[in-house]
């Protein structure tokens, strides 16, 4: 069974500045200030006891204030999972760090999030549209986006 | 006299027979060996997570059979479960054991179509194929029965399952079950040990066991790497709990070990759908939602163990009768992302080997 570890468990190992880049404790996860997303994220991956070394999925949601990113991750060895959330408070021009250095599993999950939401991952090697022609005009899955048709 | 050489860039797709669908790579070749390739999706995307938000909850459904064509119940599954979590819907007993068999017949399916066009990829036109295809029909004659589709099921419902079994299907199921893994082996049996299905394979696209975890790759491409992970055992959803089985891997990670695990994971599903079938309960199959369905505000992820891997839905809802976002963790598309670390350095001739082994639908790598 794989367990959901607490966002308290898991703040309560950060230690001095990373415990700083917190913006929330929720019940199962963590809101990290985007600046810091591959300081927290690389401490639980190679941290004893953490050791999330899977990045299973990474969204974008459009909420009226902010852009969320939310990445999930699981510890195959520990069997037990945890979420990170960032959030973009600029909702003109969104910019996150990339995961890439991290996980190579981020990769497409990130285009797919810039092409269909507009978020700017920084640090990313080829940030391009993936599923949306060059050219497109628009992020489809933004809340106030318009169909031309 | 020294000749000048220049890398050549070499445009695969997306109209091509073997990328299953429509797929394009753009390969950079030198003489005959690829320095690089550059994947180029989106020529199947329909948009389904934007169309998503203005259906209500019900309407999903047959938006996510076309997802991954091939598995269309598990899709169903994997949406069910979610919503499932969402509004703490209880399901039957009968209609858990009912979505396992159902799940598990898929999965044979999606199997003998993704081994089949592996070995298409290879060259072997359409033989192998055929004899999959005898399987995958007597398994799509199943699934008809139930749910009165051949391809694009529907058949899950929140709660349950559309319909109850009719009456022939559980005779026609012991005799499928009594006439498939002779099958199985059969095909086994005229693949594995094929000199030239070794000489492509053996070997060839090796997909090592960090680089699989690294690239957050699911499904039999992870198990072939050598993890045994598997979502059934790992977080056992539905009832899987209850059943035996066990959890095929190989430890080489290249394209024989992919297909040799998904013939192996075919054996293990029709073992836990042999103990379904013998212990399923009479009763209810489906436990009603309101027809004006509105599931709670809040977030949920749920999974299932897809036939290509780890196949996710990640719901926000905001308490009305459509879901605020939905999201897919569609295990084809990620499981590309190390795509090119497993092509370069192998020659023209070996990407579609190397591709086809990955299993990719297009209809799930699109949306």
């Amino acid at each position: 069974m794989t367990t959901t570890m607490k966002g308290k468990q898991v703040f309560d190992m950060l230690k001095g500045e990373l415990a700083s880049a917190i913006v929330e404790v929720q019940d199962e996860c963590l809101v990290v200030k985007p600046a810091k997303l591959t300081e927290v994220a690389g401490f639980i991956k190679h941290t004893q006891g953490l050791e999330f070394d899977y990045l299973s999925s990474a969204t974008g949601i459009d909420y009226p204030d902010y852009f969320e990113v939310v990445y999930l991750f699981y510890s195959l060895e520990k069997n037990h999972r945890f979420t990170l959330r960032i959030r973009c408070a600029d909702k003109a021009d969104p910019v996150a760090p990339s995961l890439t250095c991290l996980w190579m599993g981020a990769d497409l999950q990130e285009r797919e999030i810039y092409d269909l939401l507009g978020i700017k991952f920084s640090g990313h090697p080829l940030l391009k549209r993936i599923f949306m022609w060059e050219g497109f005009e628009g992020h489809p899955l933004r809340k106030d986006f318009k169909n031309g048709f | 006299m020294v000749f000048k050489t220049e890398p050549f860039i070499l445009n695969l797709g997306p109209i091509h027979p073997s990328t299953h669908g429509v797929f394009r790579m753009r390969v950079v070749v030198d003489g005959e060996v690829i320095t690089d390739i550059e994947p180029v999706f989106g020529y199947l995307h329909r948009g389904i997570e934007k169309l998503a938000e203005n259906k209500t909850y019900k309407q999903i459904i047959p938006l996510t059979d076309r997802m991954d064509y091939v598995a269309a119940m598990n899709n169903n599954l994997a949406y069910a479960i979610t919503v499932e979590k969402l509004a703490g819907i209880e399901v039957p007993e009968r209609a858990e054991y009912i979505r396992v068999i159902m799940s598990e017949l898929q999965r044979i399916v999606s199997h003998l179509i993704g081994i089949g066009s592996f070995f298409n990829d290879m060259g072997t036109f359409f033989t192998p194929f055929v004899y999959m295809f005898t399987g995958k029909e007597k398994i799509t004659d199943l699934l008809e029965m139930v749910s009165g589709q051949r391809l694009l099921h529907n058949y899950m419902r929140f709660g349950g399952v559309s319909g109850d079994l009719p009456p022939e299907f559980l005779p026609a199921l012991r005799k499928f079950l009594r006439e498939m893994p002779p099958e199985i082996d059969m095909y086994d049996r005229l693949l594995k040990e094929n000199e030239i299905v070794l000489a492509r394979s053996k070997n060839v696209g090796i997909l090592t066991r960090e680089m699989a975890i690294n690239a957050s790759a699911s499904g039999p491409v992870l198990r072939a790497s050598g993890v045994k992970r598997d979502m059934r055992k790992a977080d056992p959803y539905s009832v899987y709990d209850r059943f035996d089985f066990d959890v095929p891997v190989a430890c080489n990670g290249d394209c024989y070990d992919r297909y040799q695990v998904r013939i192996e994971e075919m054996r293990q599903s029709i073992r836990i759908i042999e103990q379904a079938a013998a212990g399923i309960p009479e009763g209810e199959v489906i436990n009603p939602v309101p027809l004006r369905f509105q599931p709670p505000a809040g977030e949920v992820y749920g999974f299932i163990e897809g036939s290509k891997g780890e196949l996710g839905f990640h719901i926000v809802s905001d308490g009305s009768a459509r879901p605020y976002r939905l999201h897919v963790r569609a295990p084809s598309l990620i499981n590309l992302t190390a795509l090119k670390n497993m092509l370069t350095g192998w020659k023209v001739a070996d990407v579609m080997v190397i591709f086809g082994s990955i299993d990719i639908c297009l209809g799930e790598v699109d949306r």
